[in-house]
């Protein structure tokens, strides 16, 4: 059931539209409805063949050869397509925002680094002759050492497993192995605080589970050009993608899209239409290239696993002080968007609150498992599941009600968040007060009274003096730390927390930038 | 062996659209001579109603009825370039665009509707119902389906417009993080209550109290929609689904939805959602966006809320009944907290 509180914030809206806010039955609903919508795969082309793609099935291992003779031979096979087919074999999805190395070949030649990764393509007649002929490739491996861990990755003498970046972590900036946010002084913080509390989260691998799996159709048409069906999320982020790995013009391509069976950013990595296209390109067929739901689950991209160890000050009375992260994205074999998911989240950091000191190390890391790409919430959804859980344990430290202790912490117009930038248009609280007010939860009058348009700014707007990696000063003796191992227990003896917004620990004037300017892997030189 | 209650919150925001390499959408936006409009787009409709939203932008700022809008997405001949359905940036950004693209188009309309009625273009209103007229003299009025064949046959005018919304680059300072992620950003609050079997650690959804904040609710009903959806998508993720059960060990994947665990119709609970409308200052109409953030903030509220029902802390998701059933018998029993 939906309540539109229009109350609240109504003078900031004016509500007298003709269109908007109506609940109009969406233009595509009777086509949903009567299962006359056009997805890709209902396109059934005359003479369309079909494209099977044969993976490793070692996570990690040298290939000495493949043999293609007796598949080539197989009932119905039109073509099989090797590494060596692929124009531009090499290519990282970024590449197109100059973000990143390439990294990921379309077909692997010298090395698999995940099971599952495509070593050759066959095209042939039916799907079925499809898949017995892959069956027939013969592919000499010589397994190597692997690594799943994101942080066995990182030790000293790990495999490597993308020689794109030898030490298994994504470079940022051309020169580190993670995205730094440095605001304020967390040791200065943490050697204040009451409570210091450390915990690890973990997030698994999850599968985007579309009702429609990933898939293409490439058919040639007139004038040399190409008409491509997608299911792709992004239609000339695909075709682009397509442009450079077949290193054709981009107007080569005619892509249709445009209604998908469920995304959840899983169909953004442009897995099929390269193959698709090249195929129709080398049998001058139309050739469907789709994911099974075996493939779409295991070798399609997952949500990214991320391991977060979160560490916070906080005083007796509920505010936090300090909050440090330390995060590991695990990217799987390549980096998709992995890259761009970890400054999504060092811009997140510390969540919607104001926190005066805030420190992230957040690490794109290359273990042997299915490359992992955006998921709903990309960079974000893992680090809300460690900070809200952290939340929780920190208002059962100093005996305060959870909603209560969002409220006190939760950041307002005018604050200074910990990327710099003003906070504007908040709504957290009134957020909190309204979720109270539905689950019959009990709030103090003065919580109630809270506003996200009051109270902020001021000291709360100032960027403090930023330490940049330096060792902090020794914490006092009546402070209780709860390190990463243990569970937190609260305290005896809480005091009653005041609803005031915490002032800043350390305000002070702006340190100097750091020089006119900048390079950067992402963006190149640039005058700030 | 007991059953336990327990309620768990969590509050987030979430950012609208991305912040690498600028973030730019097109719209186009033209009248046939019977005065129906149709937007030509490249962005994709994933099921979240992307043509339904762009379709009332358009409507709203020609003045037209949405009946007259038609939506064409996406082909690569017609539609221009969009960066594509994903960060939560079809709504905003989309919609600026067509939002241009349609201001632009509007003015052609009005200038050729004042040609025919000869008034000034901005002595002229519409009536959202597919008239212009003179304001306050709603009698000296023109149909825009007539206004088309004017411009059409007559005037020599094309009723039509060009939408750009681009948000640019913004670089990412290496050394301190600073960088300008993006324009606005939408909240939510979730209060979660659950029924933990100590017994079997299995967790059962009770209920779902939540408040999101999202700009400006451009169609509440797709809203709903995604609300709904995104919420058990956050049970999902928050209780059943990994690719990986014992991560970071490979083994033991699913291959299909028979191995790879997800809620079913048993499984679902009542969840009473609240809708804010702070707009965004850049925002259509104010518009954030709804569609990613609405799972966020499910996993750590249903994780709250097993601590508060037994007193166990599972840190690892999916909190499988493996875990809770663990994590209980390692400290010997529920401990089950104040009630709340």
């Amino acid at each position: 059931m939906l309540e539109l509180r229009k109350d609240i914030f109504a003078d900031e809206r004016d509500d007298n539209l003709k269109e908007i806010g109506k609940g109009t039955q969406r233009q595509d609903m009777l086509g949903h409805v009567t299962g006359t919508s056009i997805y890709f795969n209902d396109h059934r082309l005359q003479g369309m063949l079909h494209l099977q793609v044969l993976r490793s099935p070692h996570p990690h291992a040298r290939i000495r050869r493949i043999d293609t003779a007796e598949a080539e031979r197989s009932p119905g096979v039109r073509r099989i397509i090797r590494g060596a087919d692929v124009p531009r074999n090499l290519n990282t999805l970024l590449s197109l925002i100059n973000f990143g190395k390439d990294d990921e070949p379309t077909l692997a030649v010298d090395k698999v680094r995940y099971k599952g990764e495509p070593v050759a393509a066959v095209v042939a007649d039916s799907q079925r002759e499809a898949f017995e002929a892959a069956a027939k490739v013969r592919v000499d491996y010589e397994p190597l050492p692997t690594v799943f861990d994101v942080e066995d990755a990182l030790k000293a003498g790990a495999p490597i497993v993308n020689e794109t970046y030898p030490k298994n972590t994504f470079t940022y900036h051309d020169i580190y192995d993670h995205q730094k946010l440095r605001f304020g002084d967390v040791e200065r913080g943490f050697a204040s605080a009451d409570h210091v509390l450390e915990q690890r989260y973990q997030m698994s691998p999850i599968e985007h589970a579309p009702t429609e799996t990933n898939g293409s159709i490439a058919a040639p048409d007139t004038n040399g050009r190409y008409v491509v069906y997608t299911s792709t999320q992004a239609l000339f982020f695909s075709l682009d993608t397509c442009a450079k790995i077949l290193d054709l013009p981009s107007n080569t391509f005619h892509f249709i899209g445009g209604t998908v069976g469920g995304g959840f950013g899983g169909k953004v990595d442009t897995l099929t239409e390269p193959l698709a296209i090249l195929g129709a390109m080398l049998t001058g067929r139309p050739v469907r290239y789709i994911f099974g739901r075996e493939e779409e689950m295991k070798f399609g991209p997952p949500r990214g696993a991320e391991r977060i160890y979160l560490k916070d000050g906080m005083m007796r009375d509920g505010r936090i002080v300090a909050r440090k992260v330390r995060a590991y994205f695990d990217s799987g074999a390549y980096t998709r968007l992995s890259s761009y998911a970890v400054v999504k989240c060092v811009a997140h950091l510390p969540g919607p609150y104001t926190i005066p000191n805030v420190y992230g190390d957040v690490y794109c890391v290359f273990t042997n498992r299915t490359p992992a790409t955006a998921m709903r919430g990309f960079g974000v959804t893992a680090m809300d599941f460690a900070i809200e859980c952290q939340m929780d344990k920190l208002a059962h430290l100093v005996g305060m009600d959870p909603m209560e202790f969002r409220l006190l912490n939760a950041y307002r117009d005018g604050d200074m968040k910990a990327h710099r930038r003003e906070a504007k248009n908040t709504a957290l609280i009134e957020c909190v007060q309204v979720a109270a007010e539905k689950a019959k939860w009990p709030l103090r009058e003065e919580f109630k009274r809270m506003s996200s348009r009051k109270d902020g700014g001021g000291a709360r707007a100032a960027i403090p003096a930023t330490a940049m990696d330096t060792k902090g000063p020794a914490r006092p003796a009546t402070q209780q730390r709860t390190p990463y191992d243990r569970a937190p227990q609260p305290a005896a003896g809480t005091e009653p927390p005041r609803p005031t917004p915490p002032p800043p620990v350390s305000p002070a004037p702006q340190p100097a930038s750091h020089g006119a300017i900048r390079f950067s892997s992402v963006f190149g030189s640039r005058r700030r | 062996m007991a059953r336990h209650r327990g309620r768990g919150i969590a509050s987030i925001n979430y950012p609208i659209g991305m912040n690498l390499g600028g973030d730019p959408s097109q719209a186009l936006v033209h009248s046939n001579p019977s005065g129906k409009f149709t937007v030509a787009l490249s962005s994709i409709d994933l099921g979240q109603g992307m043509k339904s939203v762009t379709r009332q932008i358009c409507a709203e700022t020609l003045g037209v009825p949405v009946e007259d809008v038609y939506v064409d997405t996406a082909d690569s001949d017609t539609g221009p370039h969009c960066m594509g359905s994903f960060a939560s940036r079809g709504t905003h950004r989309v919609g600026n665009a067509v939002m241009a693209a349609a201001k632009e188009a509007r003015g052609v309309m009005m200038e050729a509707a004042a040609e025919e009625l000869e008034v000034n273009a901005t002595d002229l209103e519409t009536d959202g119902r597919g008239n212009i007229h003179v304001k306050g003299a709603p009698h000296r009025s023109i149909s825009t389906k007539d206004v088309a064949i004017a411009a059409q046959f007559k005037q020599g005018k094309t009723i039509s417009g060009r939408g750009i919304f681009l948000v640019p680059l913004s670089a990412v300072d290496p050394e301190t993080g600073e960088m300008s992620p993006a324009t606005c950003y939408a909240h939510a609050c979730m209060v979660a209550e659950v029924e933990v079997d100590d017994e079997t650690g299995e967790v059962a959804m009770m209920r779902m109290d939540s408040a999101y904040e999202l700009g400006r609710a451009l169609n509440p009903r797709l809203v709903e929609q995604q609300l709904v959806g995104g919420a058990w998508m956050g049970v999902s993720h928050a209780l059943y689904e990994t690719t990986e059960p014992y991560y970071p060990d490979p083994r033991h994947g699913p291959r299909d939805f028979v191995e790879y665990l997800m809620p079913g119709p048993g499984d679902i609970c009542p969840h009473d959602i609240a809708v804010l409308e702070r707009p965004a200052a850049d925002g259509p109409f104010g518009a954030k966006g709804p569609g990613e953030m609405c799972a966020n903030p499910v996993m750590p509220a249903v994780a709250n809320a097993i601590f508060n029902a037994v007193g166990v802390r599972v840190d690892e998701l999916p909190i499988t009944p493996e875990k809770v059933l663990r994590a209980i018998k390692a400290q010997g029993g529920a401990r089950p907290q104040a009630r709340r």
